[in-house]
């Protein structure tokens, strides 16, 4: 069974169709790439795995389980974590208190209980500091802990959303485009952390990205969208050379000259 | 400026940073303590005053401040507090120590359920609608006159807590102190919410609705939880504040009321305690500030203690104009770079705070 089997999903938006019969699934320890030029649906998918948009037709299970039948926020405690486009922080807060968010899933507590704060709290609270140390340790965020996202470099801002993504512990791990506007050094950086986080804490990863080079490099499996529809879902390599992809990506020779003439 | 070296995690868990602060905090209670005993009887009333509004700030301040819900509305459940509190007393002779609570909780229920509905809106629409429900409970007073006594309004018994008198007017002293217990056990409540995921939560809405979503923050639920705690603390000054007034009806907690709390904590300084407290005493301390001022310029002008109406809307109306273009973190932020300029003297550079972006954005929700 798969971690994550997304079985002929459709959105539309007015008449618009987003997502297009879109099936496919993701197994338990691979990392999973979705390309396609922009507008191809790819964020949609994401949205749609996060319960923002609810798929006109077609199921989405999570470990065997549909998924259409929870709430958003009830996502993250699946064991869905992801991270967005544009970067999504808490920017008046602590890199600190940004990742300390992302254990939310973990809490234990009660509003009554945290407000007293009793010891049971304080012992819940001892615990997610050390998660969250760990969570610092492996993406090197030692220097911007009890900093403010506010004033951090975007390179900065696009780790620590990952990390809060982490500190979910997920088991499904979802990066929308994790280097864009990333320099050379970064995006490498990027790529041994997504081996780590597959290799190591065996979290399956799925994401969305254009830096081909980057996807070539670390995902076992690559799907190519085109205007919601599916055009070709293989390895890297079988999907860019696959005819269809390129011509979604460049245009086939003939008909750029019809446009010219 | 002062390294801590942190060797556990509760270096950051705990209430007080090092011991230095605490020591600060610890010299600032003496201060308050000692009080009653320094002030005379009508200066005493007027710090009793700034507490009970710093407890109302306090609890605007979890709402507007901490979780990025505006409120108009708040003397809304001032009034809740306020007739709960004197209503328990009065009708079914409960003691101040049980009515008290008792109302703080009733406002704190009561913002709860009326956040339900008014959490779906965002930003000036949420404002609009809260606005409605401070003008809906002025007029709700008005006419439940057969248990509110409408207009006419009621007079809250004397607080006795074990034999022991804390009367407004007999017992000034008593009743600051009093106040000041209520005042600290907030601000502890307060700490702990900021210190555990329930305050985490509500920044999280506050920054970002659809990433606190993704983290697993049920929105909505947080939104009321804030709306609870915040109408509950506020009850709790709006108890008091029926206390000190001595008595009250639909017009003591008037859109006015209101405002003033919206721009005490604006002026104070969003999302701090400090702030709660900065604020509440400019809106405290500025009509008596202002009356003073009048009657010494009068010696020197004439006219003497003439009431030039309006003078202190428009008093008000300057400072939050000057606040907003030149210090839009308030009197707590202009104090938080006052002080890092003398800790890091002479290497303050102008431009370290300027980051500076305004709460109040969660309308950017899809």
């Amino acid at each position: 069974m798969s971690l994550l089997e997304i079985d002929n999903v459709t959105l539309r938006f007015g008449g618009v169709v987003a997502v297009n019969k879109v099936s496919f699934n993701v197994e338990e320890g691979e990392v999973f790439a979705l390309v396609g030029p922009n507008g191809a649906g790819k964020s949609t998918l994401f949205n749609l795995i996060s319960r923002i948009y609810d798929p006109a037709e077609g199921d989405i299970r999570f470990d065997g389980r549909s998924i259409l039948d929870k709430a958003p926020h009830e996502i993250a405690r699946l064991g869905i974590a992801r991270t967005f486009q544009n970067i999504e922080l808490f920017d008046q807060a602590t890199v600190m208190q940004n990742l300390l968010v992302g254990r939310h899933r973990h809490r234990k507590g009660n509003m009554w209980s945290e407000l007293a704060f009793t010891p049971f709290v304080r012992a819940q609270e001892r615990r997610h500091r050390e998660a969250i140390e760990k969570v610092i340790d492996f993406l090197d965020l030692q220097a911007y802990r009890d900093k403010y996202i506010a004033g951090l470099p975007y390179g900065v801002r696009k780790v620590v959303e990952m990390g809060r993504a982490l500190a979910i512990e997920p088991r499904l791990l979802l990066l929308d485009e994790p280097a864009s506007g990333l320099s050379v050094e970064e995006t490498q950086d990027v790529a041994y952390w997504i081996e780590d986080i597959k290799k190591q804490m065996g979290i399956t990863v799925l994401m969305v990205e254009h830096d081909m080079h980057l996807v070539s490099s670390v995902s076992d499996r690559v799907l190519a969208l085109a205007d919601g529809k599916m055009l070709s879902l293989g390895t890297p390599h079988e999907v860019q050379n696959d005819p269809k992809v390129v011509e979604a990506y460049i245009g086939v020779a003939d008909e750029k000259e019809e446009v010219l003439a | 400026m002062r390294t801590v070296f942190k060797t556990s995690y509760d270096a950051d868990i705990n209430l007080f940073r090092h011991r230095v602060q605490a020591g600060w905090y610890v010299l600032l209670l003496v201060v308050a303590l000692a009080l009653p005993f320094l002030l005379g009887t009508f200066a005493i009333g007027e710090m009793t005053n700034l507490l009970i509004w710093a407890i109302a700030c306090m609890g605007l301040m979890v709402l507007v401040g901490q979780t990025g819900q505006a409120s108009l509305g708040h003397a809304a459940f001032l009034a809740v507090g306020c007739y709960a509190n004197a209503l328990l007393q009065l009708n079914l002779g409960l003691p101040f120590i049980i009515a008290f609570p008792l109302a703080g909780l009733i406002a704190g229920v009561a913002g709860a359920l009326i956040a339900m509905p008014m959490t779906k809106l965002h930003g000036i629409y949420l404002a609009i609608g809260t606005l409605a429900i401070s003008i809906l409970t002025d007029d709700f007073i008005v006419l439940a006159e057969p248990l509110t006594n409408g207009v006419n309004g009621l007079m809250p018994p004397s607080i006795e807590i074990f034999g022991v008198s804390f009367d407004r007017y007999g017992m000034p002293g008593r009743l600051y102190y009093l106040v000041l217990a209520v005042a600290l056990a907030v601000i502890y409540l307060y700490r702990n919410m900021q210190r555990t995921p329930l305050g985490r939560s509500f920044a999280a809405v506050r920054d970002s609705e659809v990433s606190a979503q993704a983290m697993g923050v049920n929105v909505a639920r947080t939104k009321a939880t804030a709306f609870g705690i915040s109408a509950g603390i506020t009850g709790l000054a709006g108890a008091l504040m029926g206390h000190f007034a001595g008595i009250f009806n639909n017009e003591t907690f008037n859109i006015i009321i209101s405002i003033q709390l919206l721009l005490a904590i604006v002026i104070g300084g969003l999302g701090s305690i400090h702030g709660a407290f900065f604020g509440a005493a400019v809106v405290a301390l500025l009509p008596q500030g202002i009356s003073i001022t009048r009657d010494f310029l009068g010696q020197f002008v004439g006219g003497g203690s003439i009431a030039i109406p309006g003078l202190e809307s428009a008093v008000f109306g300057l400072i939050l104009i000057l606040f907003i273009l030149f210090e839009p973190m308030g009197i707590y932020g202009r104090w938080l770079k006052i002080r890092t300029y003398f800790e890091l003297f002479p290497f303050y550079r102008r431009d370290m705070f300027r980051r500076q972006k305004s709460y109040l954005k969660t309308e950017r929700m899809r």
